[in-house]
């Protein structure tokens, strides 16, 4: 297995030194940050042998997939509607961006004032560590904020790059650019693929993404319970390898999932005492592994119940409205429903506020901690709003600005355990 | 019942012992062990309970059998007990600055803190001191002797220190170049001041309250007149003393 793994990453041009160097970095931090977690569902078990396994297995079904002819499109972001993706017999896998140690790689070309998003992708292709990256056929990007839109025209002398682009106000010019683009996107699948979407395959794949959307929705209902019967982190793994994973095979395990948590709510069994303080996250992304903010509230005895992120709600939250077999009226629901993802990247963007007051009432929030990844321009300043409503609303904040690094842990931690102490009842 | 309070913070660590009043109260360097520095420290001593405050209260707690604080309420609680009316706390310490408001019963209400280097700390004031070729508890005295006033417009300690030796290369006095960082400090501390919105009485802390010219420009940038314990430093040990004292 180990073996054909090597092989398999040899044949994809990775730097096998550099991406040995990278799984063993992470085994411990998987060992710390999640093994060691008591009273775990036994429904993680899956996830974790997918995290064990994280460049074999997977790999090897889009590499199946490839050499029967079919396409692998690389994505950064939530507004590329993967239905498009699935409809014309291609996989869509969500790239993971989380980690410090491609951070310097792309250092090496990126302006240092860079988000670790941005940086961390970026260098997962500059150092050829990233075997997703280096199976797809296409990696689409979108124009969600400058430093991104900027970053893909670098990384297309690398690998072929298709963007879209993501309006900045939601007026109804704004929704025709954006169904406009929702349609070229289209056609771009189908010149990719050789296969034309009709509209049964289209319907097919909305009711395959639909499913995993309804999953997750009941696994984040799951933790509005209290005491709450899954962590944070675990619910944020669960959440991230959603991006990648089979979405069929995703859902049957979410559902296994949820089934096996609402036993334990019946039983009245949480994974931490009723009065561990309830926390929600609200802003930037946070993709797979970067599990820092999380470990940190988790290990002061708190709890997350709720992302309002797009490695949260933002990615389910909202279904594809269903529609009869008519491509004209799926592509117009597809459209409105990624239209209305509340990213920051739009002015305005009151609904997000809006959002995080309403989760924070429906999960039973003690307090919120607004992340945003240092250098986001977008998310930092919508914080000064954010902060505002919720003081209106008599909802504690904290604010974080941080990356993927460990330098400010010691920081983070004193800051943390200082709202913990605050919000306390 | 006598209690004890430990402040492990990165340049020195700060032990206090409290039964209805401060016992006795010690300032010691942290150097590269805090953990047996603290040992010692509390060898011999008669305590009931401890709790440890400071970036080494995680180190230390375990190791010594006390429970552990934040910085941020640990000094709240220190400023509040020697203070009634306080509720602002200015703290600068070694490698870090807080602001934090309190509500009428004392409770934390907002806080600001650094979030990673140490700019605009004490640690800053100990490189510019030694760039200066003075010694630290000196470069307050220096720059109130100023006789004129230069910019120094960096924060970071590393882009602060290229601007120091450029004034210097130029012939600028070496007082008015002291003058310039502190200003600069006192303009950051005074800017996450208003940030979480201050409210009389404001007690500055941390060793760096013992400087007379930071006292003076971060009063005067707030218009408000700040009240400087006659120990800053052990602020937050009295607070996790009497924390210690209340636990039962």
């Amino acid at each position: 297995m180990a073996n054909d793994n090597v092989q398999m990453w040899t044949e994809l041009n990775i730097d096998l030194k550099s991406h040995d160097m990278l799984l063993s970095a992470l085994g411990p931090i998987f060992q710390e940050v999640y093994l060691s977690q008591k009273n775990r569902p036994a429904g993680m078990g899956f996830y974790d042998f997918v995290v064990g396994d994280i460049h074999g297995i997977r790999v090897r079904e889009l590499r199946e997939h490839a050499k029967n002819g079919g396409k692998v499109v690389a994505t950064y972001c939530v507004f590329v509607p993967e239905e498009l993706v699935w409809a014309a017999d291609a996989i869509p896998v969500g790239l993971c961006a989380g980690t410090q140690f491609s951070v310097p790689m792309a250092e090496e070309v990126l302006p240092r004032n860079t988000c670790a998003l941005i940086k961390s992708s970026f260098g997962f292709r500059l150092g050829r560590v990233c075997p997703y990256v280096q199976a797809s056929h296409l990696i689409v990007g979108e124009t969600t904020c400058d430093g991104k839109k900027k970053m893909f025209e670098l990384l297309n002398q690398y690998q072929p790059v298709y963007v879209m682009e993501v309006p900045n106000k939601k007026t109804e010019r704004s929704r025709q650019l954006w169904h406009g683009e929702v349609l070229a996107f289209k056609d771009v699948i189908e010149k990719l693929t050789h296969n034309k979407i009709t509209a049964e395959k289209l319907g097919q794949a909305i009711d395959l993404v639909n499913a995993r959307r309804l999953a997750l929705q009941r696994l984040y209902n799951l933790r509005k319970v209290s005491p709450v019967p899954i962590s944070g982190k675990d619910a944020l793994l669960a959440t991230q390898v959603s991006f990648y994973d089979d979405a069929k095979r995703d859902t049957q395990m979410l559902t296994a999932l949820c089934d096996e948590l609402d036993k334990r709510v019946a039983a009245g069994q949480g994974v931490v005492p009723a009065n561990a303080p309830r926390i929600l996250i609200s802003g930037s992304p946070m993709a797979i592994p970067n599990w820092k903010l999380h470990h940190i509230i988790e290990s002061a005895g708190a709890v997350v119940v709720c992302e309002e992120s797009c490695t949260g709600t933002r990615f389910f939250s909202d279904l594809v409205k269903p529609t009869k077999n008519n491509l004209e009226e799926q592509l117009k629901a597809i459209s409105d429903r990624y239209m209305n993802i509340h990213c920051a990247c739009f002015t305005p963007n009151d609904e997000r506020p809006d959002d995080v007051v309403r989760l924070a009432k429906e999960y039973k929030v003690d307090g919120v901690i607004h992340y945003n990844l240092q250098f986001c321009h977008t998310y930092a300043n919508e914080a000064v709003k954010m902060e505002k409503r919720l003081e209106k609303e008599g909802i504690p904040l904290l604010r974080i600005e941080t990356d993927y690094s460990d330098e400010d842990k010691g920081q983070l931690r004193t800051r943390i355990e200082a709202f913990l102490e605050m919000i306390k009842k | 019942m006598i209690s004890a309070g430990l402040d492990v913070g990165s340049r020195t660590i700060k032990m206090v012992t409290f039964d209805t009043v401060v016992k006795d109260s010690v300032v010691i360097e942290t150097g590269t062990n805090p953990l047996r520095r603290c040992q010692e420290l509390m060898s011999g001593r008669d305590y009931g309970r401890l709790v440890v405050t400071g970036y080494g209260r995680h180190l230390v707690a375990p190791a010594l059998g006390g429970e552990v604080v934040s910085e941020i309420r640990a000094f709240a609680i220190g400023a509040r007990y020697l203070y009634p009316d306080c509720h602002t706390v200015i703290d600068i310490g070694g490698q870090d600055c807080k602001v934090i408001l309190m509500s009428p019963e004392g409770e934390v209400q907002r806080f600001e803190m650094n979030d990673r280097c140490a700019a605009g700390t004490g640690k800053f004031l100990e490189i510019m001191a030694n760039t200066l070729e003075v010694e630290v508890g000196e470069l307050g005295n220096l720059a109130l002797n100023a006789s004129r006033k230069v910019q120094i417009n960096s924060l970071c300690t590393v882009f602060a220190e290229s601007e120091v030796v450029s004034l210097i290369a130029r012939g600028e006095e070496p007082g008015a170049i002291a003058l310039a960082l502190h200003d600069a400090i006192a303009t950051r501390i005074s800017t996450m001041a208003r940030r979480v919105g201050i409210r009389e009485r404001v007690v500055f802390a941390g060793g760096a309250a013992l400087n007379k010219c930071l006292l003076k420009l971060v009063g005067e940038k707030l218009s408000v007149t700040l009240t400087v314990p006659d120990e800053p430093q052990i602020v937050g040990a009295i607070g996790a003393a009497i924390l210690a004292g209340q636990k039962r």
